[in-house]
């Protein structure tokens, strides 16, 4: 099938690297070791895989786990009509690299995670916050972050 | 702020301020301007951030399907269908065939309001304030054919996990043709005020131009990548419902400009249009039996003490498509993942504990364990929807691949050069949704 | 009790000024969120809001005297909306249009202000999700009625012991 032959080509090039394949619900998912993701991410997006397309970027915040952020990123071939999803476990403080020199929109994708959830980019030419103001006081998507917690710029009147 | 500092000190710093009057909502675009053309400019996103992927961690996969209407808030019934599919696949329920017609019939009247509204505010920020009359009040027929059925004009939560809430109401045929033949002769209307208008054409043809190969790096999808000529749209490359059963063509541009971005969306509308007509021929029946006149339902519930009644009751109007007859047609699940029909509810013990489970906290709706990515398309491209579920009754994760934060993430680059008023019909024509964007 | 010499005269004033008033409004939408949208219906032909005298839409705060705060208002963006609201000229006036403007809507979270009359004095509120055109108007006429009722400071009169 086309979609096990993506996951079994990774396996063969990338071999320690990647850490599990498999398709769960029917998607394409591999997680991978850290360290990998720059190489995985060319190799992905050359042909003859072609997945020019970075859909999404988003970040999980698993405060149990000793890695406690799993980064996953989904990508997409537009000429091949397949989806894959690539996961990495992430520590708390460690940063990842930056994909931004491979696809436009990782620039904004990760300013929100970094925003979101205090993930650092390495090699992101303007890592500055995306959708908080800039004097907010930490990352309100990880979960030890109260939902309610407000952080107004101006007094309440009265 | 950091990024801007006047490089020269010939240059101006301009702001184009959160409170737009270009109708976008909020969104501050700072400008470096030389006269009145653009060396630089920063764009900050954030002004409509509402937290709503936080919000939905502490919400049960039933509650939050409101906050799911409110992001991409002139089609909200895609946002609604995207949220249900992912919930569906997840738990691998399969939604009756007329619940999907009524979907996609759904689906394309919201995408046609989207287009309709993008266009006039497009329009009128370019001096032509008619269009945007003549679309509000295409619209308004798009919108009571909508009301009449779900209940609201716009942000409706109609779409339940397993189908719909309700069927269609019983003139929705009448209803829908007029909303269509007056979208008809809106859009002919537009294009001839549009189309060759030297104004209009001076200020969008080659204006923020855009290769199929940038769109691809930058993540467009939607009108605005099949303006550059990439023929990619969700409902063909992965068909969901009953698009494989449809036949409608994608209309693509040649130049990727801002005009080819208005013509996009005006072809789309032709062709969602032709949906909605494919639609109404060929919805498959129902069970006739509508609003049976046999029992009271204070009587019912009386005469459900002694023993369980067998006629029909008759409920009140506003809960109208949802009675037991047609419920097989609209939702499908058994009680871990509906809610059962109101005669059931009142008149026998075991619907009235599986509907009160349902809504019970830490009970009701409770996919599997896993992870999935589900995507529809939405008015403005490949709307995905992330969720991680552990097993509760509320998501882990859930995460909106927005797809007009893609496309603004290009704003920057398509008008450095440019003049500040081409930077009007440009952030036009993109259709940037604030409740998208932010979240 | 004796009446001073000028009551007539400035309560017919009063009278005059409001109806002027009420029925010219300039509003400034400071549309943000999904109440944009009811509101371009409301601004539109079919529920038309210029038959009420409140048509011009006017996108500058210092030539409009009606604040529309449509859609949610967030924390990043309250700053703006008080600077906006500074910058009016009296006499204004502020309509919270839709439940989020209101109260904080449905978001109860650390991104949305919980309601603006946190930040500015509100005259009229309408509640609703979005609330529908007729409900927009309906807040337009109470807001009239209010604007037909306030009273001018004439000094002779505060000086009564």
């Amino acid at each position: 099938m086309e979609e096990k032959k993506t996951l079994g080509e990774l396996r063969k090039r990338f071999g320690g690297n990647i850490l599990e394949a498999s398709a769960p619900f029917g998607d394409e998912t591999a997680v991978i070791r850290k360290d990998a993701l720059l190489q995985i991410a060319e190799f992905l997006r050359n042909p003859p895989f072609a997945f020019t397309m970075l859909l999404d970027l988003t970040c999980v915040d698993y405060p149990g786990r000793p890695d406690r952020f799993e980064m996953v990123y989904h990508l997409f071939s537009l000429a091949r009509s397949e989806r894959i999803r690539v996961k990495l476990a992430l520590p708390e403080g460690a940063a990842v690299a930056s994909l931004t020199g491979l696809w436009k929109n990782a620039d904004w994708l990760e300013r929100e995670a970094f925003d979101m959830f205090g993930v650092r980019f390495e090699g992101h030419p303007d890592l500055r916050r995306l959708f908080m103001d800039e004097g907010f006081d930490g990352h309100p998507l990880r979960k030890d972050y109260p939902l309610r917690k407000r952080q107004p710029r101006i007094p309440p009147r009265t | 702020m950091a990024r801007l500092d006047n490089e020269s000190p010939d240059s101006l710093l301009l702001q184009m301020g959160p409170s737009h009057p270009a109708m976008h909502g909020t969104i501050r675009i700072r400008l470096e301007l030389d006269g009145e053309r653009i060396l630089r400019s920063d764009v900050e996103v954030g002004y409509l951030h509402r937290g709503f992927e936080k919000t939905c961690e502490n919400r049960t996969y039933f509650n939050l399907l409101i906050y799911t209407d409110r992001l991409n808030y002139v089609s909200p019934l895609i946002n609604n269908v995207g949220y249900a599919l992912t919930l569906e696949k997840l738990m691998g329920l399969q939604v009756p065939e007329r619940a999907q017609f009524i979907r996609v019939l759904m689906s394309e009247l919201s995408r046609i309001s989207d287009h309709l509204t993008c266009l006039a505010a497009m329009a009128m920020e370019c001096g032509a304030f008619t269009v945007f009359l003549y679309n509000m009040k295409a619209r308004e027929f798009i919108w009571d054919v909508i009301e009449a059925t779900t209940g609201a004009r716009m942000t409706t939560s109609y779409i339940r996990v397993g189908g719909v809430r309700a069927d269609l109401h019983p003139d929705y045929p009448s209803a829908v043709r007029k909303a269509v033949g007056e979208t008809r002769k809106v859009l002919k209307d537009v294009h001839g005020l549009l189309d060759k208008n030297k104004i209009f054409l001076d200020r969008t043809r080659d204006i923020a131009v855009m290769t199929p190969e940038n769109a691809i790096a930058f993540g467009w999808t939607g009108p605005c990548l099949r303006s550059t000529g990439v023929a990619y749209d969700v409902r063909k490359a992965f068909p969901y419902l009953v698009y494989d059963r449809l036949s409608f063509d994608i209309p693509v541009g040649d130049r990727g400009d801002n005009f080819d971005r208005y013509m996009v969306r005006m072809r789309e509308m032709e062709q969602s249009l032709r949906i909605v007509e494919q639609c109404l021929g060929s919805l498959p029946a129902t069970p006739a039996t509508r609003m049976a006149d046999d029992l009271e339902p204070a009587e019912a519930i009386l005469a459900a003490r002694t023993k369980r009644p067998r006629g029909g009751i008759r409920l009140s109007p506003n809960l109208e498509g949802s009675e037991k007859a047609v419920y097989r047609d609209i939702l499908a699940g058994d009680h871990r993942s509906i809610v059962p029909p109101k005669e059931e509810t009142y008149a026998s013990i075991e619907g009235l504990i599986s509907h009160f489970q349902f809504f019970m906290k830490g009970h009701g709706l409770r996919p599997p364990r896993g992870e999935v990515y589900s995507s529809v398309e939405g008015g403005n491209g490949e709307l995905g929807f992330y969720l991680v579920s552990d097993g509760s009754d509320r998501p882990y994760r859930l995460h909106l691949r927005a797809p007009c934060f893609h496309v603004v993430a290009a704003l920057e680059e398509l008008i450095r050069g440019r003049l500040i008023a081409d930077v009007i019909p440009t952030f036009g024509s993109m259709n940037m949704i604030g409740g998208e964007l932010d979240r | 009790m004796t009446s001073m010499p000028g009551h007539f005269v400035t309560t017919r004033f009063n009278h005059i000024l409001g109806w002027a008033r009420k029925f010219s409004l300039f509003h400034y939408p400071y549309v943000t969120a999904c109440c944009g949208m009811e509101y371009m219906s409301t601004a539109c032909a079919h529920f038309d809001i210029d038959r009420f005298g409140a048509g011009m839409t006017r996108f500058s705060p210092r030539q409009s005297d009606l604040l529309l705060v449509v859609g949610t208002v967030t924390q990043k963006l309250a700053p703006v909306l008080k600077t906006v609201y500074d910058q009016m000229t009296e006499p204004k006036w502020v309509i919270a249009f839709g439940a989020c403007a209101v109260s904080g809507g449905i978001y109860d979270n650390y991104a949305v202000v919980q309601g603006i009359d946190q930040i500015i004095p509100v005259d009229v509120f309408i509640p609703g999700c979005p609330p529908r055109p007729e409900m927009v108007l309906d807040g337009l006429l109470k807001l009239q009625e209010k604007i037909q009722k306030q009273e001018q400071d004439w000094r002779w009169k505060k000086r009564k012991p």
